[in-house]
């Protein structure tokens, strides 16, 4: 192992941090209010609507997402009315492109993660607010999207993890992000295990703070959640303490 | 979106019929839960709903607040009709779901699993829905919440989540919450029925007082002998039908329906007791 190359190329590698963090932090963010309403739509109840979101989300979870980017940033450049169009400045773009794909795909992912957190509303809370006189945007808002996205924080943190990864991908499509950066200094230096160790402990870091920040959040929304679990350990304390 | 807070004594209409459900038909699948159910409630009245399990008195209280759908028949709640119209799959659906909200907002009601929202605390529980609903200033639906909470005596309780409390507490919590609304009619679906028996006396407790108040409960249960010393009116139902129906005095004294006769004598302890 070359030791002098970490502190060579260590600060290069750092220089990828913000385009990864773009890449994930967009993403994450249009793909969250995309989920949101995917998730609405898939519990609605209205079957034509159901069928489609229940395919969207199987053909973007069903397929790999290098292929998805690779379709939209080779595959939209095929058709001449696409070049045409006002959307190509946005599609000939890798970045975009990228952003695109993991919005897409994490948007599909998160939907369902929402989906079973709607789903976990007990339905009896549901009808205390009809009976209220709550009308449906009430009901979703004050009673059931409070409950769904805490018992979703969990599984989002993982996604949110996964998207963080997910973005070495783009790689593939010229972006300098941290694993590209590192590929591209892997190709003039032929020192892959010294620059992949460095790219796998920036992200093993991000991940770390990631982890922690959702731990957070997930305590200061839940306080109810907390005191439930309060409850348990007493009432599990108080088994022990028989025995 | 906001509706004007109704005192209830304000609101009551000339002829004082606060409720008034009209041959009530209800079907699940091939099952006729209802087959024709009619009740009028006066200002006041405590009509006590018994009847074996199955016999559709959840159900019948069920569509008075449209948590269920009839399939025909009519409500009125202070003399205004719920519009319905036919709906595509058979039997009937609201004409018009702000008329049904608003209606909704004028009857409380109390589950048998009280159905507290787990996410808010007591007094959030309290305020919610005359905040979000009746648009009333915070701090005056504090205020009123607080006094409510005093009332079914969980005021300590007021920052706690519903995990922390009893079930006793929570219906008491849920009736509180209820009348936050400032209802006309309070509409009762077993509250009790979840409730450890020592727990029972103290929710129990709570509508006695309300009865005394004076106020118009519909009243779902199978506490016998609660039933006879608060209620007005009995209602005993049997395969979706009224079978008896008349004061306390006379459905527990004296019942002409044979059926009635037998329910009764199968709860015979608990009207002891």
């Amino acid at each position: 192992m070359r030791f002098e190359l970490f502190a060579e190329y260590f600060p290069a590698l750092l220089a990828g941090i913000p385009m990864t963090l773009k890449l994930a932090g967009l993403s994450l963010f249009i793909g969250f209010f995309l989920a949101v309403v995917l998730a609405v739509l898939r519990t609605s109840g209205i079957r034509p609507l159901e069928a489609f979101v229940r395919s969207y989300v199987y053909v973007f979870r069903g397929t790999p997402l290098l292929v998805q980017i690779f379709l939209i940033y080779y595959g939209t450049g095929q058709f001449d009315f696409i070049k045409e169009s006002f959307l190509w400045p946005v599609l000939r773009e890798a970045y975009w492109c990228a952003i695109i794909a993991l919005t897409l795909n994490t948007g599909a992912y998160t939907s369902e993660i929402i989906r079973g957190g709607i789903e976990s509303v007990p339905w009896g809370q549901v009808e205390a607010a009809k009976a209220c006189g709550m009308n449906v945007w009430l009901r979703f808002r004050r009673v059931v999207f409070p409950q769904a996205i805490r018992q979703a924080l969990p599984g989002y943190g993982n996604e949110i993890i996964l998207m963080v990864k997910s973005t070495s991908l783009a790689s593939t499509v010229t972006l300098l992000e941290i694993t590209g950066i590192a590929r591209k200094i892997v190709s003039q230096t032929y020192a892959p295990l010294e620059l992949f160790i460095m790219a796998g402990a920036i992200y093993l870091t991000i991940v770390f703070v990631i982890t922690r920040a959702v731990d957070m959040l997930e305590n200061r929304l839940s306080p109810d959640l907390m005191a439930r679990r309060h409850v348990k350990n007493a009432a599990e304390r108080d088994i022990a303490s028989v025995h | 979106m906001a509706v004007a807070p109704s005192d209830p004594a304000a609101a009551a209409p000339a002829d004082g019929v606060m409720l008034s459900v009209t041959d009530l038909h209800k079907r699940f699948g091939n099952l006729e839960v209802l087959k024709g159910v009619s009740l009028t409630a006066q200002e006041g009245d405590v009509i006590s709903m018994i009847g074996a399990s199955g016999s559709g008195k959840s159900t019948f209280l069920r569509c008075i607040n449209l948590l269920e759908l009839p399939d025909s028949g009519e409500v009125r709640v202070a003399g205004e009709l719920i519009n319905m119209v036919p709906s595509r799959i058979g039997g009937m659906r609201p004409a018009d779901t702000k008329q049904v909200d608003r209606i909704r907002s004028r009857l409380g009601m109390v589950f048998q699993s009280f159905n507290l929202w787990t996410h808010m605390t007591v007094l959030e529980n309290v305020i919610e829905a005359p905040v979000h609903v009746l648009g009333v200033p915070k701090r005056e639906a504090i205020e009123r919440a607080e006094a409510l909470l005093d009332k079914v005596g969980i005021a300590d309780k007021r920052d706690q989540y519903p995990a922390h409390l009893s079930g006793g507490q929570q219906q008491r919590c849920a009736i509180a919450r209820a009348l936050a609304m400032e209802p006309q009619v309070m509409l009762f679906d077993e509250p009790t029925s979840a409730l450890d028996p020592e727990l029972v006396g103290e929710v129990l407790r709570v509508m006695r007082d309300l009865a005394d108040e004076g106020r118009t409960m519909i009243i779902v249960t199978h506490e016998m002998r609660f039933a006879r010393e608060v209620s007005s009116e009995i209602v005993f139902l049997h395969q979706g039908r009224i079978e008896e129906q008349g004061p306390p005095s006379q459905v527990f004294g004296d019942p002409r329906s044979e059926r009635c006769r037998q329910f009764l004598a199968t709860s015979a302890h608990e009207v002891a007791g």
